[in-house]
């Protein structure tokens, strides 16, 4: 044989590192290489806010405390919605993964077998930030203002990457249990659709009913759009901040383990 | 660890999918720089015995060693010891050829530079080089199969699992991969191989073992297990049906069929050159004209007919005797 093979003989700990930013290399081509999502990951978040601050803009605008336009409140709202829809893709491609015969490539090789899974999940974190990023610009060109400060923009991404983070773990796990790609579709319409809706995404909580003015006000979504808002708009953010850094990483501590675990179990069938 | 001559072997193999016992206890040996063939049929249990003998799967009893490591306890070692080709092909669709090749030989933990130089030349070897910078998902089936298992030699392992390498290609192909997999085996490499196709077992593998309903049925080179099923046969035909009496009696007890439609006896060969030269010389002494002859060795078809009971019109002729 012509070529000599050399062998990387850096400590186990780096080598398996070295396999998650492989894989995360990966993932990251399939994001812009699979054009039609990526179209997704462009148009989705433009259409969804021009519609939902030209729709509802004026009637919504009217419960707002003085001073609020209705656009400036729905961003927060509305960038977290996106993200924890988009973060289908990342159960999807994780679905998509064990139901080919890659995965036992994978798995034959010495590699660290979790690195399949943080590689979906982080590439997804570009993309999400790719998307909230055109959100962002989109929301400018039809008037949004922020008074947010450097620092402010600085804690408004960190908690959007930490819940990007969070839910795509999530996700990771809905990917490991669905059966089938249908599968992975319904159940984080299950559990996203709800959760983003019965918050404060799009309304304030005061015109809710009683019990669900209960859920939407303590669930973890709302602690996150709340703070991004809070941030956004230059109001006190009272206890969101916080409470939106533990409901995530108290998820995070819960969902990683779980989703390995999980991945582990079905990978070996 | 002692070496011994074998660099697999495999004992007591049990493995069960709830009610569906798969494997009933499969042994194997498989030494050093041979290729063996596991053939059955479809659900025989050959895929999950791959899957056990490459780490994938655990069974619930039996042990396998690797080159001396416990396929349990020792299966990183292992797993960078071996290459597996699984019958759907296992590479990313999104990715191009080489960028498979790159990815795959980084995480057998090759240095960046090692994985570029091998991929280059597995394209090359394997005639890929022009789609080397395609995805994947505009190969053909052909390319796909050569690509995967370019991407389970990209480390050299020294020994490679390859799971119904062929089946689903066009006999072109097919042939293509036959020699890529005797190159394997030229250079040393240890193959175990599945597959269906008795021809493929036949024209392959040093060794055969043939696995039916999660058992060993039977185990041997393919003359050795041609031979459990019946001896050769040489076929004499006729012009008419006055020559084939008159042969019938020239040749007395070592007609073992006739065929009186078609002018043509059989007989059992133990010895080719011998029994062929007294048979025609009988025939010449008796002054009958030949049409035609032909021998018959059984095939690797009716051994695994044989052997699987499932029999479909095999000819049993020698064994009747």
């Amino acid at each position: 044989m012509a070529v000599e093979l050399v062998f990387d003989k850096r400590p186990k700990w780096l080598l398996n590192l070295n396999d998650g930013l492989i894989m995360i290399a990966r993932s990251a081509r399939h994001i812009v290489r699979n054009t039609d999502q990526l179209a997704g990951t462009f148009f989705q978040p433009i259409m969804f806010l021009v519609l939902f601050a030209t729709v509802f803009g004026g009637a919504i605008s009217q419960a707002l405390p003085e001073g609020t336009t209705y656009l400036e409140f729905l961003m927060a709202g509305i960038i977290i919605q996106t993200v924890a829809f988009g973060s289908t893709t990342t159960a999807i491609a994780v679905c998509n993964d064990l139901q080919k015969g890659i995965m036992d490539r994978f798995r034959s090789l010495p590699m660290s077998n979790l690195a399949v899974l943080t590689g979906h999940v982080i590439s997804d974190l570009f993309r999400n930030g790719l998307s909230t990023a055109v959100m962002v610009v989109t929301g400018l060109v039809i008037g949004f203002r922020t008074s947010a400060s450097v620092l402010d923009w600085l804690a408004i991404i960190g908690l959007i990457a930490l819940f990007t983070l969070t839910f795509s773990w999530v996700a990771a796990i809905m990917g490991v249990l669905a059966k089938s790609v249908e599968g992975v579709q319904w159940l984080s319409f299950i559990l996203v659709f709800p959760l983003t809706f019965a918050s404060t995404a799009f309304v304030p909580e005061e015109g809710m009913n009683r019990g669900l003015r209960l859920f939407a006000a303590n669930q973890p979504i709302t602690h996150v759009i709340e703070a991004v808002r809070a941030l956004i708009l230059g109001t006190p953010i009272g206890n969101h901040g916080w409470l939106a850094v533990i409901w995530c990483v108290g998820i995070l501590i819960v969902a990683v383990p779980l989703a390995s675990i999980l991945f582990k179990r079905r990978s070996t069938q | 660890m002692t070496k011994t001559e074998y660099a697999i072997t495999a004992t007591g193999l049990i493995k069960s999918f709830g009610s569906n016992h798969v494997l009933q206890g499969i042994d194997l040996k498989i030494k050093r720089g041979t290729m063996f063939a596991l053939l059955g049929p479809n659900g025989a249990g050959k895929t999950t015995t791959v899957k056990i003998l490459s780490t994938l799967l655990k069974a619930d009893a039996g042990t396998v060693t690797i080159e001396g490591l416990d396929v349990c306890d020792d299966a990183d070692k292992v797993r960078s010891i071996i290459g597996l080709t699984g019958q759907s092909a296992a590479v990313d669709e999104l990715l191009t050829g080489r960028e498979n090749l790159v990815m795959m030989g980084r995480l057998y933990r090759l240095t960046k530079d090692s994985a570029k130089a091998r991929a280059q030349e597995l394209l090359e070897d394997f005639d890929l080089v022009k789609a080397a910078e395609r995805p994947v998902k505009t190969y053909s089936g052909g390319m796909r199969r050569r690509l995967d298992l370019a991407v389970s030699l990209i480390a050299t392992p020294p020994i490679i699992f390859l799971d119904e390498p062929t089946t689903g290609l066009d006999p072109r192909s097919r042939l293509a991969m036959w020699a890529i997999i005797n190159n394997l085996k030229a250079r040393g490499t240890t193959i175990l191989l599945t597959t269906q196709y008795l021809e493929e077992a036949d024209q392959l593998a040093d060794r055969i073992i043939v696995i039916d309903g999660g058992k060993v049925i039977a185990e041997g080179t393919a003359s050795e297990l041609k031979s459990k099923v019946g001896k050769d046969r040489l076929e004499l035909n006729f012009n008419d049906k006055k020559s084939l009496q008159a042969a019938k009696v020239a040749l007395g007890s070592a007609v073992v069929d006739s065929n009186e439609v078609e002018y043509s006896v059989t007989t059992v060969i133990n010895e080719t050159n011998s029994d062929v030269k007294q048979a025609l010389e009988s025939l010449s002494n008796a002054q009958i004209n030949l049409k035609s002859l032909s021998v018959h060795q059984p095939t690797l078809d009716d051994v695994f007919l044989t052997l699987t009971g499932k029999q479909k019109a095999v000819e049993t002729t020698g064994e009747e005797e």
